[in-house]
C-alpha cells in the first residue's frame, strides 16, 4: 500500500466514522447493511478471491451463527459477547468438516459450490423443522427501548450497530489486509492460480484451503451474530436462503475478487444503486417488489460481461493506488 | 392386494410420472453441461419463465399446454440459441467460475422480471380432466400426471434420436467428447453449442408447460428447481443423458416415499443430504455415468 492509498483510506474513514452525526436513521440504516456487506463480503473473498473456492452457501454460517447466539440470549439471557463464542466455534467447526470432506475427496470446481449450496439448504430446511429456537415460525428477540444504550446486551440506537458494524467491517479489511501480505495470501493465491503447480512447490494444499474456510466461515458467523441483534427476528427462510448467499458475493465480485478493497466498493456501489434507485421510485409513488434485487442481478451481469475482475482493479488504476 | 400396499403402489407411480417430468427438466440441464461444459445456474429460472407463458397461454387464449407447448418450445430453442451466441460463447474460455456467476446474474434478473411483471401470486392452469384417475385394476393414476409423463417420455426420446440419428447431433457429440478435435475438422464449436443451449432451454420449456399441471407456479420458485435439477443431474452422474432421466425417476419417487414417511416439508432434506453424500463419495453419479 502506497502513500495515496493510506489517505484515501483515512479520509473514508473520517467519512465513514462521522456519519452518524450528520445522516438521519433511513441514511444511517442504509450504510449499517453497507457496511454488513462489506464484512461479508470480506469473509467470503478470503475463501473465493484469495483461495478460490467458490462457496454460494455463506448463509449456513450466517444463519448458523444468527441462530447459536440469539439461541442462547432467547433461552438463557446470555449476552452476544458471550454467545458469538459458541456461534464463531460452531462454524468454524462446520466450515472445517465441509473443508475436510471437500478437500480431502478432492471435491472441486463446481462439485464444491453444488456441495456448499446442498449445505446450506439441508441447515435451512432443518431449521425450520427445528421447534426450540422457532421452527419456521421464526425467533424473535425481545426489542428494548432503542434509545438507550447496553453494548453489554447489544441493545441501543441505530448508531451504536452503525458502529459495531463499522468496527467488524474495519477489523476483517484489517485482517485480510494482513493475511493477504503474508505467507497466507501468497500460499492462497498460488492454490487459486493453480492448485497442482502449488503442490508441486510443496505448499500443504489441504491445509491452507482449511484455513481459508475456516477463517471465512467464522468471520461470516460474527456477521451472522450482528444481523440476529440488529433485526432481533430470525427466520430459517430468510437467514439461510441462497438469495442470502447471493448477496453477500454481489459485493466482492462487482468490487473486485481477491482484492482488498473491492469487497467494500462493491457493497458501497450496490447500496447506492439498489437504495438510490428504490428511493427515487419510491418518492415518485412507485414500489416495486423485486426491483432491488432486479438491478442486483443486472449490475452483476453487466461486471461480468464488461469488467470481469470487477470494478476496483480498474478504479484502482485511475486513482494510481495499488490494488 | 392389502390396503397399504395399494396405497404403496400409488405413491411410487405418482413418484415415478412426477419423476419423469423432472428428469426431462434435468436432461436440458445435463444437454447444456455436457456439451458446453456450462453449467446452468438459471435452469429453473428459464423453467419458471416457460410456465408463465404456459399459464397465461391458458388463462387468455384457452390454448391447452400440451399444445402450447410446441411453440413454446420453439421460442424457448431460438432464446437458448441467442443466449449462448451473444453472452455465454464469449465466457467459454474464461474461468469456470465466471461462468457460474454469469448464469447466477441471468437467475436473479429473470427470477425478479417476473416477481415485477406478475406480482408473487401463485398461480395455475385449471384443465378440467386434472383431478380425473385413471383406473389400472385397484390402482388409481392421476391422468393429468401420466400425459405430462407421456409428453416427457416422447421429448426426452425425440432428444436422444436427434442426438443419435442426426447429422447436427453427431457432430454435437464429437465436439462435447473433444471440442478442440471438433474444431480441427471444421466443425463450427460455437454454433454446436449455441443449438446444445437453445436444445437444453427447450427441454427445460417443456418440462415447464407439463410442470404446471403437477405445481402451483410463483415468481420465486425458480431456484429449488435450479437446485433440484442440480440434485437429480448429479445424482444420475453430470452430463450424462440417462442419468438424467434415471436420476429424475429415482428423486421424484424418493420425494412421494419421504411424502409419506416425515413431514412433507422436510422431504427436501432427505434430497439435499443425498446430494451430499454422492457429491462426496460417488462424484461421478450414483447411476455411473460415463466420466
Amino acid at each position: 500500500m502506497n502513500g495515496r492509498a493510506i489517505f484515501l483510506l483515512a479520509s473514508l474513514g473520517m467519512v465513514l466514522g462521522m456519519l452518524p452525526f450528520v445522516a438521519n436513521d433511513y441514511v444511517l440504516s442504509v450504510a449499517t447493511l453497507f457496511l454488513f456487506f462489506a464484512y461479508a463480503g470480506q469473509a467470503w473473498n478470503i475463501l473465493m478471491g484469495f483461495a478460490g473456492q467458490l462457496s454460494l452457501g455463506h448463509s449456513v454460517y450466517l444463519g448458523l451463527g444468527a441462530y447459536a447466539a440469539a439461541a442462547l440470549h432467547y433461552h438463557f439471557g446470555i449476552g452476544p459477547w458471550a454467545g458469538l463464542w459458541l456461534s464463531m466455534t460452531l462454524c468454524a467447526a462446520l466450515g472445517a468438516i465441509i473443508g475436510a470432506l471437500a478437500f480431502r475427496y478432492s471435491v472441486s470446481g463446481v462439485h464444491f459450490t453444488l456441495l456448499t449450496i446442498a449445505v446450506a439448504e439441508f441447515m435451512r430446511i432443518g431449521f425450520d423443522h427445528f421447534t426450540w429456537i422457532g421452527g419456521s415460525a421464526g425467533l424473535f428477540l425481545k426489542v428494548s427501548q432503542r434509545n438507550q444504550i447496553d453494548l453489554l446486551n447489544l441493545r441501543g440506537t441505530p448508531a451504536m450497530f452503525y458502529y459495531v458494524i463499522l468496527a467488524l467491517a474495519a477489523a476483517a479489511f484489517a485482517l485480510s489486509t494482513w493475511l493477504l501480505l503474508r505467507r497466507p495470501g501468497y500460499y492462497w493465491q498460488a492454490i487459486r492460480e493453480n492448485e497442482d503447480a502449488a503442490q508441486a512447490l510443496g505448499i500443504n494444499i489441504f491445509r491452507w484451503k482449511m484455513l481459508a474456510i475456516i477463517i471465512s466461515a467464522s468471520m461470516t458467523s460474527l456477521g451472522g451474530v450482528f444481523l440476529a441483534f440488529y433485526y432481533n427476528n430470525l427466520f430459517p427462510e430468510q437467514v439461510f436462503h441462497i438469495s442470502r448467499s447471493i448477496e453477500i458475493i454481489l459485493g466482492p465480485i462487482i468490487g473486485g475478487m481477491g482484492t482488498l478493497f473491492g469487497p467494500v466498493l462493491g457493497a458501497a456501489l450496490l447500496a447506492l444503486l439498489a437504495d438510490g434507485a428504490t428511493e427515487v421510485l419510491a418518492a415518485t409513488g412507485w414500489e416495486i417488489p423485486g426491483l432491488k434485487q432486479l438491478i442486483y442481478g443486472i449490475a452483476l451481469f453487466v461486471v461480468m460481461t464488461l469488467l470481469p475482475h470487477g470494478v476496483w482493479p480498474e478504479l484502482a488504476r485511475k486513482l494510481k493506488v495499488s490494488k | 392386494m392389502p390396503l397399504d400396499l395399494i396405497n404403496l403402489a400409488n405413491v411410487v407411480i405418482s413418484g415415478v410420472l412426477t419423476g419423469l417430468v423432472y428428469g426431462l427438466m434435468a436432461l436440458g440441464l445435463s444437454v447444456i453441461f455436457g456439451v458446453a461444459r456450462i453449467v446452468n445456474f438459471a435452469h429453473g429460472e428459464i423453467m419458471t419463465m416457460a410456465m408463465y407463458v404456459a399459464v397465461f397461454a391458458f388463462a387468455f387464449f384457452d390454448l391447452n399446454p400440451f399444445i402450447a407447448l410446441i411453440p413454446i418450445a420453439a421460442v424457448f430453442f431460438v432464446f437458448g440459441y441467442f443466449l449462448q451466441a451473444a453472452v455465454i460463447n464469449r465466457f467459454i474460455t474464461r474461468p469456470e467460475q465466471s461462468q457460474f456467476m454469469l448464469l447466477l446474474a441471468l437467475a436473479v434478473i429473470i427470477m425478479n422480471a417476473l416477481l415485477i411483471l406478475f406480482g408473487p401470486d401463485s398461480r395455475n392452469a385449471q384443465l378440467d380432466y386434472l383431478l380425473e384417475s385413471i383406473e389400472l385394476g385397484p390402482l388409481l393414476v392421476d391422468r393429468g400426471k401420466f400425459y405430462a409423463a407421456l409428453v416427457a417420455c416422447g421429448a426426452s426420446a425425440a432428444l436422444f434420436a436427434f442426438f443419435r440419428c442426426s447429422r447436427t447431433g453427431t457432430a454435437i457429440r464429437a465436439c462435447a467428447d473433444n471440442w478442440l478435435g471438433a474444431k480441427v475438422v471444421g466443425l463450427d464449436v460455437k454454433r454446436l453449442y449455441a443449438i446444445s443451449f437453445g436444445l437444453g432451454s427447450s427441454s427445460v420449456a417443456i418440462a415447464g408447460c407439463m410442470m404446471i399441471l403437477l405445481f402451483d407456479l410463483t415468481p420465486g420458485a425458480g431456484p429449488a428447481y435450479t437446485l433440484l435439477a442440480f440434485v437429480i443431474v448429479i445424482v444420475g452422474g453430470l452430463g450424462s443423458m440417462s442419468g438424467a432421466l434415471a436420476g429424475g425417476v429415482l428423486i421424484g419417487v424418493s420425494e412421494a416415499m419421504a411424502g409419506l414417511f416425515i413431514a412433507p416439508s422436510a422431504k427436501g432434506m432427505f434430497s439435499f443430504a443425498l446430494l451430499i453424500l454422492v457429491l462426496l463419495f460417488r462424484p461421478r453419479g450414483l447411476l455411473g455415468g460415463r466420466s
